[in-house]
């Protein structure tokens, strides 16, 4: 790891102010940042450490009917808010699907919003990469792809955004708040992360030394709460990067679909809200065919960026249709065992033997 | 010189950091001598350095030490009561939750965290869930969940392994 | 010193013998408390941290490293290149006997391999050390590196394993598949996989003179002091190594390895102790690995579902500059009956680091392809999976003809079954769901393991207070030697576990060979043996010749030694404690030594081996394609058994491995760079806890009266074979989708 400056301002005017320097970078649990300087990805010149910024630590429920998460509030904190749960189930699902007990703990609700992909050409400081270093070509193409993106890549970067609750917060809205030099700004999280394009250094829509101190849902992501699913399909059970995961929310009238929500992770640079999906489903009824359409609208731009990632468009299309299955059977009571895993409903009940078993 | 004053298993320690870089693991172990807890990746993957930062289990791999000025920290070394070792340590000899003890004190300070935690109860599914970030290359992970379960009062952990017949 | 405090004593011990029973691990309270030391643990100040710069080329050499900025670093004293590197007595690349490894001890500037080392910086920090390394920030010239099993065309090596022959054959293969009513042909590839211990190589190098101290994990400490001899030009007894301790090593701390003599030549580069920690990424290459196979399998069967050929062929990979070629085949030379058996393996060279020994090397990755060929061939002759291999059970070994020294495998297979439930399984695959809608499949495959014996010796001592000590340079990397040895050692005196002082894990006490090949307990516990019975001899000697004891004259009865006691054999109520017959005797103590090695009379004649039956349960989700095993149960024989509790540890272990070949482990290469993609424990895939399903390990009664003085088979990595096969095929039988490339991902079941 370089050597670096480290200052631990006591305001978030002053971590601005500190975070102006040239190659300064925010410390919040360094969870993904260290790692990154350990592999030489990243070489701050000074860490802003703003894990003691005041009044950045708390969630607050808003009097009009949405949420406020600081800046500062850890993952595992705002996964187990029993309101914030009772209300945002998939987010919670979703915070609960990511890292480990251990990194969820010390992981920020920012931090989250701030991780950087895991393409492995990334995280080898000796690979070209636009990324990391502008200009040097992508050496993900043509390469290893299994991972890598089917949706909004470009020549210059087919990585993925690695974030599990980034794709709950876009299906329903939320609002990323930003501090600066200039001022506070507000921005759509679906804006807040980029595409690749032609600049794929450039990955958030903040500017140099801004700051991120909250990130918001509005009052109708409230509404989605007793249909709301987070579906993450993984390589191992456990402590695993989605290969594919889906958010959706239902708003039910009656026996009919009044609003859906629908977001793909690990499938695009940035957390991919389906538009097109949510408004072929309005007004239809919850049903397996009306999902599949969906489903086939969602990923209609699809195409692979190798050869490796082709059988990815085929799985978010299934993982969508199974998300979308599962918010309209109804949210859980409690937050399933094993949180977003097809493994989810209970394990330890005994096996049935294949003679009192359904046939399929 | 970077002043750091950290509770260490009850104890005051105040520490002079000539250096940023040190992480909590590699303060603990390189300059405390606490080497307890282990580094099996030093990038969060492995879960051998989890300790307890004010009450709650993370990764001492990836925190740097002077960001943790004045928090209190429990490690492996500091769990037992004297000699009376704290019901999950018993619970790790006695369901056999190790072979090479490498992972062994992560995963104990895991499985105290976990039960603080309140999160699991005693469902072994929740168990094995909530004790995912710590690897274990032996695989003594039957073991591992039995203890917890039975640390937990819940009997010698038998419920963890009856479906398997 | 490696002797273990005992801070509590082990659990539900019994009065009498130790072995058979189910103790706690005697280092237990060591290990949950953190006291127990691992090499890294050892620091001492004035120890210097030593850090690699490794080579992020796979082949060519480096034309520059920046010496000068890593000196500027602060903390920084020395760096180690190919220029200033200790001067060696023996060049790394040599090969003065059969049994060693090239090493890359920075000789030259040539790269062989990703994650080479190729500079060490040595600092006073960890922190400054490691930022070192990285500012060397080398150059190369690099060339275009050979990777994958097409990397050129395949050759024949002229030894596989440890100088196996490549190719064993016994009847006429054509013969056999012309002859079948039923035949397949079945290609099965399995990736590269690295052994990944959660401890990383470590080593802590002092010099005192032309004397080292080197605390290090280690499965062969001779092995080690040998090899380190020779490179520094040094008599062995002057070098130390302190391994107490082995965070898991699975035949990559078997052979010393490059890193850990790198930090010894730091240590002599700077008069100062020094000590290196392998980054995890630095595991992927300098340390060994299991090397990728391609095995081809052609298989025929008559009316009756009896083999009548079973031809199994395998490529795999070593590399460029050292000869290590993975024994796949090996299962096949013994498992199944066939007239007819042709095994074969060529090889092709890679620019890797050079494969290596890991758990069950040859038998995992063969057993994986040969149990999924075997459950091809039972449905291509419609028959269910066990009957198959009942109807093909090898009544002696199949290509030597040998009788096996023992052989409980049918009774495996029964109650491997029963504790299943398997009589229920529908033949066709894809036929069960659960409740929740997942799909359910069960399979099976057989365990087979080798049972070895290597050469130990070992040191007894028995004293006037009642009390014993038996000494034998032993290593634990996890299996549990401190306890089981221990408990041997205790019988071997006739004394109980708490009369007995034990020590192993250190290169000054007596030769314990190697621990590998599961073989450990058996050998190093038949020299424990041999040295107790030695002593024992001596002291019914003295009682014997001594007219005031009640054991005088009963020389030609045979003793039993118990509890501190020696009692005639055929007349147990005439018996003396040691002590007593000793403080007659006017003698504080005997010592006696004692070694075990292959009985080669006993080779010659039998084929041995440890078998097992593993049958799993899977659930695949039917759209998704996630797989999560679900159930496992193994039964095994592996003859006497020393502590049930240790044994179904290491059975679990071995089976939780076994389900990590089928479904997680892969190294990933960029074949353009030959650099990893996944050098981690984030992406490398090992099982999670949460992928652990219910388990069963049965531990089936074998005596075998053959295989060694205490009939001990090993069970230390027999647990892989069967499992990974069963997992394969409960996976094709919960799908109908039968992939033959290794690992099963969900990928490849979207259908």
């Amino acid at each position: 790891m370089n050597l670096f400056d480290y200052t631990r301002p006591a305001s978030v005017a002053e971590a601005i102010a500190a975070a102006q320097a040239p190659g300064a970078a925010y410390l919040g649990a360094g969870t993904n940042l260290l790692d990154l300087m350990k592999g030489g990805v990243v070489t701050p010149a000074r860490l802003v450490d703003v894990t003691r910024l005041p009044g950045l630590d708390r969630i607050e429920f808003l009097d009009d009917g949405g949420v406020r998460i600081g800046a500062l509030v850890r993952n595992s904190d705002l996964a187990h808010d029993p309101r914030f749960a009772k209300t945002y189930p998939a987010v919670a699902e979703a915070l609960l699907a990511g890292a480990s007990a251990q990194l969820r703990n010390a992981a920020t609700a920012a931090g989250n919003l701030m991780q950087r992909t895991r393409c492995p050409y990334f995280a080898d400081a000796t690979s070209p990469c636009n990324k990391r270093a502008p200009g040097s070509g992508c050496a993900a193409i043509g390469g290893a792809t299994r991972l890598h993106a089917v949706l909004g890549w470009s020549e210059h970067c087919i990585a993925t955004n690695p974030s599990d609750f980034c794709v709950p917060l876009a299906a329903f809205d939320a609002v990323v708040e930003i501090e600066g030099a200039g001022g506070r700004r507000a921005v759509a999280l679906v804006d807040f992360h980029r595409l690749p394009g032609d600049a794929p250094e450039r990955e958030t829509d903040l500017a140099p030394g801004e700051l991120i101190v909250a990130v918001r849902l509005p009052p109708e992501a409230a509404g989605f709460s007793a249909h709301a699913r987070y579906l993450k399909v993984r390589d191992r059970t456990s402590y695993a990067f989605a290969v594919v995961s889906a958010a959706a929310g239902l708003r039910l009238n009656g026996d009919r679909i009044g609003e859906a929500r629908l977001a793909l992770g690990g499938v695009a640079l940035k957390p991919w809200r389906a538009r097109e999906a949510e408004h072929l489903l309005a007004g239809q009824a919850p049903d397996p065919d009306v999902f599949r359409k969906a489903a086939d609208a969602a990923l209609a731009g699809a195409k692979p960026s190798g050869e490796a990632n082709v059988f990815k468009i085929e799985l978010a299309r299934r993982i969508l249709v199974r998300a979308l299955t599962l918010a309209a059977a109804g949210t859980p009571e409690r937050l399933p065992a094993l949180p977003a895993s097809p493994f989810a409903a209970p394990f330890a009940v005994p096996s049935p033997s294949p003679a009192g078993a359904a046939h399929g | 010189m970077i002043p750091l004053r950290l509770t260490v298993n009850g104890t005051v320690r105040e520490v002079l950091l000539e250096d940023p870089r040190v992480t909590l693991l590699d303060l603990l172990r390189e300059r405390l001598h606490l080497t307890g807890s282990k580094k099996g990746c030093d990038r969060g993957q492995c879960g051998a350095c989890t300790v307890l930062v004010d009450g709650r289990r993370i990764n001492a791999c990836l925190a740097l030490a002077v960001s943790l000025d004045g928090a209190s920290v429990t490690t492996i070394e500091g769990l037992a009561d004297g000699d009376a070792l704290h019901p999950v340590q018993a619970a790790f000899i006695t369901h056999d939750g190790f072979q090479c003890g490498f992972c062994t004190p992560g995963q104990i300070m895991s499985a105290v965290g976990l039960i603080t935690e309140g999160q699991a109860g005693t469902d072994p599914e929740r168990i094995r869930e909530g004790m995912s970030g710590n690897l274990c290359r032996c695989g003594a992970y039957a073991g591992i969940s039995e203890a917890v379960l039975a640390a937990q009062g819940a009997g010698d952990g038998a419920a963890i392994r009856e479906d398997a017949a | 010193m490696a002797e273990i405090a005992l801070t509590s004593a082990p659990q539900r011990a019994r009065h009498g013998s130790s072995m058979g029973q189910p103790l706690t691990r005697r280092d237990g309270p060591l290990k949950v408390t953190g006291r127990a030391t691992f090499a890294a643990d050892n620091v001492a100040d004035g120890t210097l941290h030593a850090a690699l710069c490794v080579a992020r080329i796979a082949r060519g050499r480096v034309t520059h490293l920046d010496v000068a900025a890593a000196e500027a670093h602060p903390g920084v004293v020395a760096v180690m290149t190919p220029d200033n590197a200790p001067a060696l007595a023996q060049h790394p690349d040599d090969k003065p006997h059969g049994f060693i490894f090239r090493l890359d001890l920075l000789q030259d500037s040539a790269v062989r391999y990703a994650n080479q080392p190729i500079a060490v910086v040595i600092a006073e920090t960890l922190e400054a050390a490691t930022e070192g390394a990285r500012l060397l920030s080398p150059r190369y010239e690099a060339e275009t590196p050979r990777i994958g099993l097409d990397a050129e065309p395949p050759f024949t090596p002229p030894g596989i394993g440890v100088g196996q022959p490549p190719e064993e054959t016994h009847g006429d293969v054509e013969a056999g598949l012309a002859a079948a009513s039923r035949r397949i042909a079945a290609t099965y590839e399995t990736p590269a996989q690295y052994h990944n211990a959660m401890e990383p190589h470590a080593a802590v190098a002092s010099w005192d003179g032309d004397r080292l101290t080197l605390h290090t994990p280690s499965q062969g400490m001779s092995m080690a002091q040998g090899r380190l001899a020779g490179l520094f030009g040094i008599a062995p007894e002057n070098i130390r190594i302190e391994s107490p301790f082995l965070g898991g090593g699975f035949g990559s701390k078997g052979l010393i390895s490059g890193p850990q003599i790198l930090a010894c030549m730091a240590a002599r580069l700077v008069g100062r102790p020094v000590k290196l920690v392998l980054a995890r990424a630095q595991m992927y290459g300098p340390v060994g690995h299991r090397a990728e196979t391609r095995q081809s399998f052609r298989l025929g069967a008559d009316d009756a579902g009896k083999l009548t050929a079973l031809e199994h062929e395998t490529l795999t990979a070593s590399s460029r500059f050292d000869d290590f070629f993975e024994p796949a085949g090996g299962v096949s030379h013994t498992l199944y009956a066939s007239p007819a058996i042709a095994v074969r393996h060529q090889a092709v060279r890679v620019d890797t680091g050079t494969p290596l020994f890991m758990r069950a090397p040859g038998e995992a990755s063969g057993s994986v392809a040969l149990e999924s060929a075997i459950d091809e061939m039972a449905l291509a002759c419609g028959m269910d999976p066990l009957e198959f291999r009942l109807a093909n059970y090898a009544e002696v070994e199949p290509i030597s003809g040998k009788p096996f020294s023992s052989k409980a495998l049918r009774e495996c297979y029964t109650r491997g079954a029963e504790h299943f439930g398997w009589s229920a399984r529908p033949r066709a695959p894809r036929q069960t769901r659960d409740a929740n809608g997942l799909l359910v499949g069960w399979g099976m495959g057989t365990a087979t393991f080798p049972a070895l014996m290597f050469e130990a010796q070992a040191k007894a001592e028995l004293r006037a207070d009642g009390t014993g000590l038996i000494e034998t340079g032993a290593h634990d990397m996890g299996q549990g030697a401190w306890t089981a040895l221990g408990q041997i050692a205790a019988d071997g005196l006739g004394i109980g576990l708490d009369r007995l002082t034990f020590r192993m894990g250190s290169s000054d006490l007596p030769n314990a060979g190697i621990a590998g090949g599961s073989a450990h307990t058996a050998t190093a516990g038949g020299a424990i043996h041999a040295a107790g019975q030695a002593v024992i001899a001596q002291l019914a000697d003295l009682a014997t010749n001594d007219s005031a004891s009640p054991l005088y004259g009963a020389g030609n009865a045979g003793f039993v030694a118990r509890d501190g006691r020696l009692f005639r054999r055929d007349d147990e109520s005439r018996s003396e404690a040691y002590s007593d017959i000793l403080a007659r005797a006017g003698r504080a103590s005997l010592t006696a030594t004692g070694k075990a090695s292959t009985d080669p009379a006993a080779a010659k004649t039998y084929a041995m081996h440890a078998h097992g039956a593993v049958f799993a349960e899977v659930k695949v989700d039917p759209d998704l394609g996630q797989i999560r095993v679900t159930r496992l149960v193994g039964a095994f024989a592996a003859g006497r058994i020393v502590n049930p509790r240790l044994v179904t540890s290491q059975y679990y272990g071995g089976m939780i491995w076994g389900m990590s070949f089928a479904l997680h482990e892969h190294a990933a290469m960029d074949a353009r760079t030959g650099r990893f993609l996944n050098d981690n424990l984030g992406e490398y895939h090992v099982p999670v806890n949460a992928d652990t399903p219910a388990m069963e390990a049965i531990l089936v009664h074998e005596d075998d009266a053959h295989v060694n003085a205490l009939g001990i088979k090993g069970v230390g990595e027999i647990g892989i074979t069967g499992s990974a096969g069963a997992i394969a095929n409960a996976v094709w039988h919960a799908t109908g989708i039968r992939v033959r490339e290794i690992p099963i991902t969900l990928d490849k079941l979207l259908g």
